[in-house]
């Protein structure tokens, strides 16, 4: 274990959380055993659209254990305004409300929560409850939805409008090699692997610790409370582990809703787990349709790029994606312009999900990159280079770094694509048609407030803590190994705490900007103790460090070091020790700072990838396999390199689900998703997962966050899917433009 | 959960006794069984556990044919030296099927006796004809993509299942079975039934009747055979269509060919006459294409699954050659052969 005596950014540490998950004893949202507990299970609206004109709970109330049947009716109080419902993501529009009225919003919408003494009474009684509606007409296709599409004037705020630039339009006309079609993702749901779920502990007097699946602990803390009207510091939010949630734990869910009310209702404490039937009645990635026209010169140099699209979204809020800017950052073309429409229907509100916006917009459009490489006969690996932008395209800004081309270089040695045959349809084995494929993929790097603290006792032990949350990225590890790094302690010596509303401040975890912002947070909590461990230090006698400054020390090995002499030390125990110390406890917030806005507003932020991916196709029988993806990722610095591998692995075996399989169906007459479960919702099996290579390329930019980290938790997933689509097209020539590629799709 | 009593049969006489009534229903590997029971799809009164019955053994009968207890697993029939050696068509369809972890927990008596997939069927706010006899069909005309291409009537579109069947009726088993009135061998093709104008009845057992064993006949197919099965992933999804091919060559002509079709029909599909046509030709891409003609003869889409009778087509004519060139379909390498 020689190599772990130096642990610290950089190395591939195992996850510090990996045992107590697999052990079992790490505890999930539903796993918080409680004495009196209550079992809710909710009662799911059969129609889409309309109200309730009557619930019948009498049989229920009849089955011995049910205690309540909480509705809309019997319900306690909740806030009336809007605004008091919103979350940390704002959606414009009126957010869910659970329970609230007899409105119904969509289908699958909780109308009764049925509470019982047992799981499976409560259970059993919810299949009694007879609830009868008055429906109205509902619509839930997206293609039908069109119709209705609009552009919302109060926008999300995270919401990056496209900035056109010279005359698109004409330019494309004029151009002599386009590309002119449209491309359609289909519905997908994040289905996790955990559930959601909720176990909220009643201590009494309006004192509640919730237990949730969610991605934001203070996020669901400040909604409860200004939604059911607790004191905010009565609520403790606990999210110490989270079975993988892929945006779908953003925003608190009606899972958490329902507990809180009825725990309010009754006093008591109370559970409640969604069925993976009722896990799509909420979260899912939105249908979209993209146009998009390419305009080129006959070398294939892009002079206009216009990218129309429209994504779903609900009747009662209008969530928005960057689905179009991606292709006008990316690339160099001088004209470009970009429309953005979202069009209502009666499902739950659309949500972000893996990179949104993104592994959309980004994929499409380089399914089209791919078409006019081919237009222009160009290979699409140096048509990308040709129109390779050294700056945002779009704002016109520089970056703080952008090692694309290296990925580019990295990704396609590793592939061996200088020994692609050009034309379609030209490689093949056996029966198997072989194409090669790649696309180019782009994702934020994002930074945010964070604070963290860092408490050193005596015996050497660390721990820090920061409320954010370990979605199965590997937070946990990527504190553990930011303190190690800093403080020179080994791993085994330091406990990393998150998942906890009672710890210092962090916002919701989601793109990708946990790493960087948690991470530098913890950097300098751990700079604060390591200030005061070395006054200590001067304590210890003799002072061997003889007043030394931070700069000319190290912190490694648990000792504190001259830089200058390395026989001259202090351990960090007999340094607490001499100064009769019991803890060192410091707290920190890591800030853009001034510097750092001012960075931010003249330059772009981005992570880059390099996708390259083999396909075989038995074209005759629709079999497609992807037999080789290469993934190159430009991310800035690498914390952990091997959960970081972790991620892009995901992320890639997603994009080939986004590609081949992830599709959810709904009814257009009952306004239901049908293929409500994993057997018919398909993500990819083992057996449609093959070799997967994942390249860091170097990419040293202290400039982008404190830590020169990027994050690495969404970029694997984008542009994926385009990379297999193009390898299809390479493989059988033909161009299937609507994702995923099912055998029904491919045999058109 | 829906109350039920729990019985648990100590010998068949008893299982036969204890499943008399109605609203009873056997449990073998509870795979199916409990998740529809859990969904309240079924909802029996009665639960009979026939998992102590002497029903798991794999036996040798003098007439050479095999017999494959009730309660022999999936995988211990795939993985049996004997099945795998003189019956692979059947090995093979079994391997094609589920996941190991379902395998190792699915009886032979419980594959054969599962349900349709259909998702309004599975879905208890939806009507279903099939679920609640009489409410009507909502897959006619909805999320169509799995159904059946056989018949244009609400009532025939639900397709049986099931892999291992679809390699019965090639291998042309004998279900056999026992109940109130005694026992009873019924042949393959009559197990499974049409759905007329009771399309809640998925086969022929009477009230109260227990399948004891699966009779495989002497003649199994072991030279050339395949299992062809296409679906939306390479793996751990029910078949959009699969085709099982039972074949016997002499001097390089068909002497003998069963072909059965899954995911397009009720039951698993087969045509005596497509197949006596091919007796005695020289296997080729024309008596392929004649034979895949006649299975198909008369199917129907309903637009979403419009795909499946080409990808039929295709895929007679794919597993009529493999199993003529004697290369079967690997089910653990999927690459197609
Ligand atoms: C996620 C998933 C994926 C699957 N994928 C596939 C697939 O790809 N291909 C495939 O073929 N199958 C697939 N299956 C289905 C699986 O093969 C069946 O669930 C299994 O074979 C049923 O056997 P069992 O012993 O568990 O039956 P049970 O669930 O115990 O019983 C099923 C039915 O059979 C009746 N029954 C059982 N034994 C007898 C008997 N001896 N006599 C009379 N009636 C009896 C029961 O009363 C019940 O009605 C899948 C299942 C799941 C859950």
């Amino acid at each position: 274990m020689d190599a772990f005596a130096k642990v610290g950014i950089g190395t591939p540490l195992p996850r510090v959380d990996g045992v107590d998950k697999v052990t079992g004893r790490a505890r999930y949202a539903a796993e918080y055993a409680l004495p009196d507990l209550l079992y809710g299970v909710a009662v799911p609206s059969r129609i889409a659209k309309g109200r309730i004109t009557g619930i019948d709970d009498a049989l229920a109330r009849q089955v011995p254990g049910v205690v309540e049947v909480l509705t809309h009716e019997n319900r306690p109080s909740e806030a009336w305004f809007n605004r008091s419902w919103k979350d940390e993501l704002d959606i414009p529009g009126e957010p869910f409300k659970a329970l609230h009225d007899e409105k119904i919003l969509f289908a699958g919408q909780p109308v009764a929560l049925v509470l019982a003494e047992t799981f499976e009474a409560a259970r059993y009684a919810s299949t009694l409850v007879q609830v009868s509606y008055e429906e109205e007409a509902h619509n839930v296709d997206f293609q039908a939805s069109l119709a209705e599409k609009f552009e919302p004037s109060k926008k999300r705020s995270s919401f990056q409008p496209p900035k056109n630039r010279g005359d698109a339009g004409a330019a494309f006309t004029r151009s002599e090699v386009k590309v002119d079609a449209e491309y359609h993702l289909a519905t997908e749901h994040h289905n996790p692997m955990e559930m959601h779920a909720t176990t909220v502990e009643w201590h009494g007097e309006g004192k509640i610790t919730v237990y949730d699946k969610t991605q934001g602990s203070q996020g669901v803390q400040s909604f409860l409370a200004s939604a059911f009207g607790f004191s905010k510091s009565d609520v403790r939010v606990v999210n110490a582990y989270v079975g993988g949630a892929f945006g779908s734990g953003l925003r608190p869910q009606w899972q958490v809703q329902v507990a809180t009310l009825a725990a309010k209702h009754m006093k008591r404490s109370v559970r409640v787990v969604m069925t993976r039937q009722q896990m799509f009645t909420h979260a899912h990635r939105p249908e979209c349709t993209m146009s998009i026209r390419l305009g080129a010169d006959s070398s294939g140099k892009l002079n206009a790029v216009i990218t129309d699209a429209t994504t779903s979204t609900s009747r009662f809020e209008d969530n928005m994606e960057d689905i179009v800017i991606w292709g006008m950052m990316n690339y160099a073309s001088p004209n470009a312009m970009g429309t953005y429409a979202i069009a209502p229907r009666d499902t739950y509100t659309s949500a972000d999900m893996r990179a949104p916006g993104a592994a959309t917009g980004m994929t499409l459009f380089e399914i089209a990159m791919d078409e006019l490489a081919y237009a222009a006969r160009v290979d699409p690996l140096e048509l990308r280079m040709i129109n390779y932008s050294e700056v945002d395209a779009m704002n016109g800004t520089p970056f703080t770094s952008k090692a694309l081309r290296e990925a580019y270089r990295e990704g396609a040695a590793r592939f061996g694509w200088e020994r692609r045959s050009p034309e379609p349809r030209s490689m093949k084995e056996g029966r198997e048609l072989i194409g090669w494929g790649m696309a180019t993929g782009m994702w934020d790097a994002m930074f945010s407030k964070t604070s963290a603290s860092a408490k050193l006792s005596a015996n050497g032990h660390l721990e820090v803590a920061c409320a954010t949350s370990d979605i199965g990225t590997g937070t946990y590890t990527v504190m553990a190994l930011v303190a190690a790094d800093t403080l020179g302690l080994p791993p085994e010596q330091i406990t990393a705490r998150l998942g906890d509303s009672s710890l210092p401040t962090s916002p919701v975890e989601g793109g990708s900007w946990a790493a960087a912002s948690s991470g530098a947070a913890v950097q300098l909590a751990c700079q604060s103790v390591a200030k005061k461990l070395l006054k200590a230090a001067d304590k210890v006698e003799g002072r061997p460090l003889g007043g030394a400054s931070l700069d000319e020390v190290v912190f490694a090995d648990g000792r504190i070091t001259l830089k200058s002499d390395a026989g001259k030390s202090v351990g960090v125990i007999e340094a607490m020790r001499a100064a009769e110390l019991a803890v060192i406890e410091e707290e920190e917030t890591a800030s853009s700072g001034i510097s750092g806005l001012v960075s931010m507003a003249r330059k772009s932020r981005n992570t880059h990838s390099a996708i390259f991916c083999e396909v075989r196709v038995d074209e005759e029988l629709g079999q497609v396999r992807v037999t080789r993806i290469v993934n190159a990722v430009a991310a800035g610095r690498i914390i952990n390199p091997k959960t970081a591998r972790s991620q892009i692995l995901g992320g890639v075996v997603m994009g080939i689900g986004m590609a081949l399989h992830e599709e959810t169906f709904a009814d257009k007459k009952l306004g239901r998703w049908m293929n409500h479960n994993l057997a018919e919702y398909h993500v990819p099996a083992h057996a449609d997962v093959e070799a997967i290579d994942v390249i860091f390329v170097d990419e040293h930019d202290p400039e982008v966050t404190p830590l020169g980290v990027k994050g690495v938790g969404e970029i694997g997933i984008v542009g994926t899917a385009a990379a297999v689509a193009n390898a299809i097209y390479h493989a059988t020539g033909k161009r299937i433009r609507s994702l995923p590629i099912t055998i029904d799709r491919l045999m058109e | 959960m829906n109350r039920f009593d729990y019985l648990r049969a100590a010998d068949i006489p008893e299982a036969v006794r204890q499943g008399a009534g109605e609203h009873v229903a056997f449990l073998a590997g509870g795979t199916n069984l409990i998740d529809l029971m859990k969904e309240s799809v079924e909802r029996p009164r009665e639960l009979v556990d026939i998992n102590r019955l002497p029903l798991r053994d794999i036996t040798e009968m003098p007439d050479g044919s095999l017999r494959l207890g009730a309660l022999v697993t999936n995988a211990d029939t795939a993985y049996d030296d004997r099945v795998a050696s003189r019956y692979p068509l059947l090995s093979s369809a079994i391997l094609a099927g589920a996941s190991p972890q379902l395998r190792n927990a699915a009886t032979n008596g419980g594959n054969l006796n599962q349900r349709t997939r259909c998702v309004y069927f599975y879905d208890v706010q939806t009507p279903c004809n099939i679920r609640s006899p009489l409410l009507g069909c909502c897959a006619f005309g909805g999320v169509y993509r799995y159904n059946a291409i056989r018949g244009s009537s609400p009532e025939w579109i639900a397709t049986h299942p099931s892999d291992m069947c679809v390699a019965l009726a090639a291998l042309s088993a004998v279900v056999r079975v026992t109940g109130p009135e005694g026992d009873r061998a019924i042949p393959f093709e009559d197990y499974h039934r049409l759905p007329g104008d009771e399309p809640w009845r998925d086969n022929t057992l009477k009230p109260g009747e227990l399948v004891t064993s699966i009779d495989l006949p002497a003649e199994g197919f072991a030279q050339n055979y395949t299992y062809l099965k296409l679906r939306d992933r390479l793996s751990y999804a029910f078949a959009l269509v699969s085709v099982a091919v039972a074949m016997r060559l002499e001097e390089g002509r068909i002497a003998e060919v069963r072909i059965a079709l899954g995911g397009v029909a009720h039951k698993p599909w087969r045509r005596p006459q497509a197949e006596e046509a091919m007796r005695n030709e020289q296997p080729g891409r024309q008596v392929f294409e004649r034979a895949s003609e006649a299975l198909l003869e008369g199917a129907v889409g309903q637009g979403e699954n419009d795909f499946k009778i080409p990808l039929a087509r295709k895929a007679i004519l794919r597993a009529l050659s493999q199993a003529a060139a004697g290369t079967p379909q690997s089910q653990t390498d999927k690459r197609i052969a």
